[in-house]
């Protein structure tokens, strides 16, 4: 059973993400500060709240070198969900600004509606995953997930991108690049489809 | 496309789930633990769980039971009812709660909107907006379970909600609730122009039709109902069905 490292920086629903972990077969477990990372199979970086303080809690927790050490130095595969992708970005735009992990060179933006969308995106809408993204394997163009966020992430990058969604002109819903993921969606909040993307995950 | 959401209600008081009419004599209906296992099974939506007793009875949520009924809920879940802090909110967000409602508190003490959207961004703030019609035809915010009239205008206090960082608002007719004659639309859609944060219509649906409604006539993002769902053959299977042969984007 994979053991799961989840990253809390004091701000996130743990919970849901925990659970939905447990329910795809994984082995999680709560690391709050660097010195308890542990040598995970997988790393989940879940996410609510705003960009500066889940930076700065972050860096707080001592987070920030053991997870690029894991990650980037030993490949352990990373997933961010929600402002855990946007944090992959070199910087945020969101309460004033703040640098990110920078993984995923880019920055995160406020959606800006085109034909009269409302701002949050909240619900469920498509994705259409790029050919080969392996995290969204088996799950079909114009399959809903559950959206609720106000900011994505623009890569500058464009084979960074795993998947997109028409919204507000269109925006990034995943991001890829070697052991790094991130889904602007809830995949423990997307049933059926969510659980896919876990379990996609956890294959690894 | 952003698809309409069709969002059981879940009101708890006491021990259980409970029927209102106009936010009263409620009577118990069932475990809610049951109600979002089946809910879970078809697949619905999205989930709103009020515990409807909290505000009168001057207590905070329930978070132990927020804490079991997020376990097995792997679908969106609002939770509402006596949230009063930043500490309330950070407690259900922690449990497993996705979105939190706040009421009483957002008219009584609207900084706490402010700094929820701040710390915990808007998307996780919704504003539930309860109106009632006076017989001279006003339309005012009422708080405290519907007890107590704020003498707020809801187009204005949903504008002010709007501008602290609401990320949603939940706009109920008390007038309409549990009697299943349709959602107060006029309300709900001077509502809807006046705010660019989605908007969930509740109060008062009794068909399909009513659903329908309130997303063609007062561009509602989402429908809530409660008694439809509990008290009729009507389930939410077969209102995403409806709505999709009137042209509306709902998921399959």
């Amino acid at each position: 059973m994979p053991r799961v490292a989840l990253i809390d920086y004091g701000l996130c629903n743990l919970d849901s993400a925990r659970r939905a972990i447990e329910e795809n077969g994984g082995q999680p477990y709560v690391v709050t500060s660097g010195d308890r990372l542990g040598r995970p199979d997988h790393i989940v970086l879940p996410g609510v709240g705003a960009f500066p303080d889940a930076m700065a809690n972050l860096r707080d927790r001592g987070l920030v070198e053991p997870l690029r050490d894991e990650v980037l130095v030993a490949g352990v595969p990373l997933l961010g969900i929600c402002l855990g992708m946007q944090l992959l970005a070199t910087s945020g735009d969101e309460a004033g600004g703040a640098q990110g992990l920078g993984w995923i060179p880019g920055t995160v933006v406020r959606l800006q509606a085109r034909n009269g969308e409302r701002v949050p995106h909240m619900g469920w809408n498509e994705i259409e995953p790029v050919a080969g993204a392996t995290l969204l394997e088996g799950i079909a163009s114009g399959t809903d997930v559950y959206f609720v966020h106000s900011f994505h992430l623009v890569p500058d990058d464009p084979t960074h991108i795993a998947a997109r969604t028409p919204y507000c002109g269109g925006f990034v819903s995943a991001v890829h690049d070697g052991p790094v993921f991130g889904v602007q969606f809830h995949p423990e909040k997307s049933q059926k489809t969510g659980f896919r993307v876990l379990a996609n995950f956890l294959a690894m | 496309m952003l698809k309409t959401r069709i969002i059981p209600t879940l009101l708890y008081k006491d021990f259980g789930l409970v029927k209102g009419v106009r936010f009263d004599s409620r009577r118990a209906v069932g475990s809610p633990m049951q109600a979002i296992k089946v809910y879970e099974m078809r697949g619905v939506d999205e989930l709103v769980f009020l515990d409807v007793a909290a505000t009168l009875a001057d207590r905070g949520p329930d978070f132990e039971l927020v804490d079991d009924l997020a376990d097995e809920c792997f679908m969106p879940l609002t939770v509402g009812g006596g949230v009063r802090s930043l500490d309330d909110v950070q407690r259900l967000l922690a449990v497993g709660a996705d979105k939190v409602c706040i009421g009483t508190t957002a008219v009584e003490r609207p900084e706490v909107i402010d700094r929820a959207a701040a710390r915990f961004g808007a998307q996780c703030v919704v504003v539930a907006i309860d109106t009632r019609t006076r017989d001279d035809g006003t339309t005012t915010a009422w708080i405290r379970s519907a007890t107590h009239d704020s003498g707020r205008d809801p187009v204005e206090l949903a504008r002010e909600m709007e501008h602290r960082g609401a990320g949603e608002l939940i706009v109920t007719s008390i007038d309409r609730d549990g009697t299943m004659t349709g959602y107060d639309l006029e309300t709900l859609g001077r509502v809807t122009q006046a705010v660019r944060v989605p908007v969930i219509a509740s109060g008062g649906a009794g068909s399909y039709a009513d659903l329908l409604a309130a997303v063609t006539d007062a561009d509602a993002s989402a429908v809530a109902a409660a008694s439809i769902f509990h008290f009729t053959q009507q389930t939410p299977a077969e209102a995403k069905a409806f709505l999709a042969d009137a042209g509306i984007p709902v998921r399959r």
